[in-house]
């Protein structure tokens, strides 16, 4: 059977792992952007506190993925739905590129233009929505591209503790020993990592200043 | 230079320091003691090399800085006494043509101020056509973005931006430093010929003895964070004092180390 016949075959099933892949994805980035932009930006203001969290955002990166989903099936509420522990781990993976690209950004925008603004009597926090964010925006994207296209891969991994998503073909398919099942699952996360690193992309390039 | 020294007791004095020193944490001091009054209305020069404390003055005038010792006054009130952002919006700002915001347009940059203000949309785009045409520039450069100007065009941009909201003391550093020669020259003319007719005390920082000769009303020599003396133009030509007589002698050779025009 070709991977193509698969895909007819299993139209139903395809769609909805797809579409459990993409919200797994698309609820852990939200929650990695919500936490870690704020706290990118509050490094900017407390800058000794750049090292120790970076520095743990870091090491979380280095917790192999399969141990990290196991480490969480414990945790109270969390460990209760194999969904949450994806999504959690998810956003575990996404903050150090969240974190330290929206730090890096921020710090990246020229001093002399931020202290033009200050010296005209902007408030901080005028300071941070007209000039910093804005500024730094194309490479907080960046940062959120990155995170992106981990978790599509990462994600595929879920499917080991029942998370669902385009993983459960991969292991199915390892299970049975069927290169068109593996590839029903992979085929698919790969396109989906493209395409969401073209879309962002793009609009990091629409976002960059000149 | 001695109608300065005496300045505090008179009412028309907009800014002055008071035995001001500036020292960074870790110890060096980039300004000691600095005494020094800027009578309203008038353009005062603080002309020195890079390190000579000219920029640190300035910043603690609009309190980018703060001073580690002394006082600094605006319009008879210690910096440290007004409301930060108050102070700052009375406070023209212009620094070289990197200070203007690259992702704002021309018209946003010059209302800036304005529009912190909370003045209504239709006021701002009044006076921004009001201060373009005031810097000589079009009225259609409004939607241009600074990287669509040329390096003339943006520090008029700047020099606008500093007038928005016209307020009566104005900051200049190098502002015309990034230009070349034939434009640095018009818009100096043309800033002297502004800065008479609207009557803003200025503090202008350069290292460029034929600026500061052209547009002071009065020129503060500074060197390694300390004031040498301050002169009247054309006492700064005749001037004795060592440093003083350096710079005037690289000005007639032409050479000037200051990196004249």
């Amino acid at each position: 059977m070709s991977l193509w016949q698969f895909f007819s075959q299993n139209r139903a099933e395809v769609w909805q792992l797809t579409l459990e892949h993409l919200a797994m994805v698309g609820i852990s980035m939200a929650i990695a952007v919500a936490i870690g932009v704020p706290v990118g930006i509050w490094l900017t203001r407390r800058q000794v506190a750049e090292k120790p969290v970076l520095g743990m955002a870091n090491v979380i990166q280095t917790i192999p993925s399969l141990a990290l989903f196991g480490f969480l099936l414990p945790a109270p509420w969390i460990g209760a739905r194999a969904e949450r522990i994806a999504v959690l781990a998810l956003v575990l993976y996404a903050l150090l590129p969240v974190i330290r690209n929206t730090y890096v950004g921020i710090m990246g925008v020229d001093r002399a233009v931020v202290e033009a603004g200050r010296g005209m009597g902007m408030t901080g926090r005028q300071l941070l929505w007209q000039v910093e964010l804005p500024l730094a925006l194309s490479v907080i994207i960046a940062g959120v591209r990155v995170a992106t296209v981990i978790s599509v891969g990462l994600a595929t991994i879920a499917a080991a503790i029942g998370a669902g998503g385009l993983g459960e073909f991969i292991f199915r398919g390892l299970a049975m020993v069927n290169n068109v099942v593996i590839l029903a699952g992979a085929v698919p996360a790969a396109i989906l990592a493209l395409l969401a690193d073209f879309g962002l992309g793009l609009l990091e390039k629409r976002l960059r200043p000149a | 230079m001695s109608h300065l020294m005496a300045a505090d007791r008179h009412p028309d004095v907009a800014v002055e320091f008071r035995d001001v020193s500036y020292r960074l944490n870790h110890g060096a001091t980039l300004l000691h003691h600095l005494n020094l009054a800027v009578r309203r209305g008038e353009l005062l020069v603080l002309l020195g090399r890079s390190g000579s404390g000219k920029t640190t003055s300035l910043k603690l005038i609009n309190r980018l800085l703060e001073p580690s010792s002394g006082q600094v006054l605006v319009e008879g009130r210690a910096a440290t006494d007004w409301d930060l952002i108050q102070l700052r919006r009375r406070i023209g700002y212009a620094i070289q043509e990197v200070g203007l915001f690259p992702h704002f347009s021309v018209e946003r940059n010059i209302g800036l101020v304005p529009a912190l203000e909370g003045w209504p949309r239709q006021r701002i785009q009044e006076r921004v056509r009001e201060l373009l045409q005031l810097v000589g520039l079009e009225p259609q450069i409004v939607a241009r973005h600074p990287r669509e100007l040329s390096g003339g065009q943006r520090q008029r941009v700047g020099v606008a931006r500093a007038l928005a909201a016209d307020p009566p003391i104005l900051l200049m550093d190098e502002p015309f430093g990034a230009l070349d020669a034939l434009t640095r020259a018009e818009l100096q003319r043309e800033f002297l010929a502004l800065q008479r007719r609207l009557g803003k005390t200025t503090v202008f920082v350069t290292h460029d003895l034929r600026e500061a000769l052209l547009l002071g009303s009065h020129i503060a020599l500074l060197e390694a964070g300390r004031l040498v003396a301050t002169y009247a133009p054309e006492e700064f030509l005749n001037a004795t004092e060592p440093l003083a007589a350096a710079y005037v002698a690289a000005f007639h050779t032409g050479n000037s180390p200051q990196g004249g025009a």
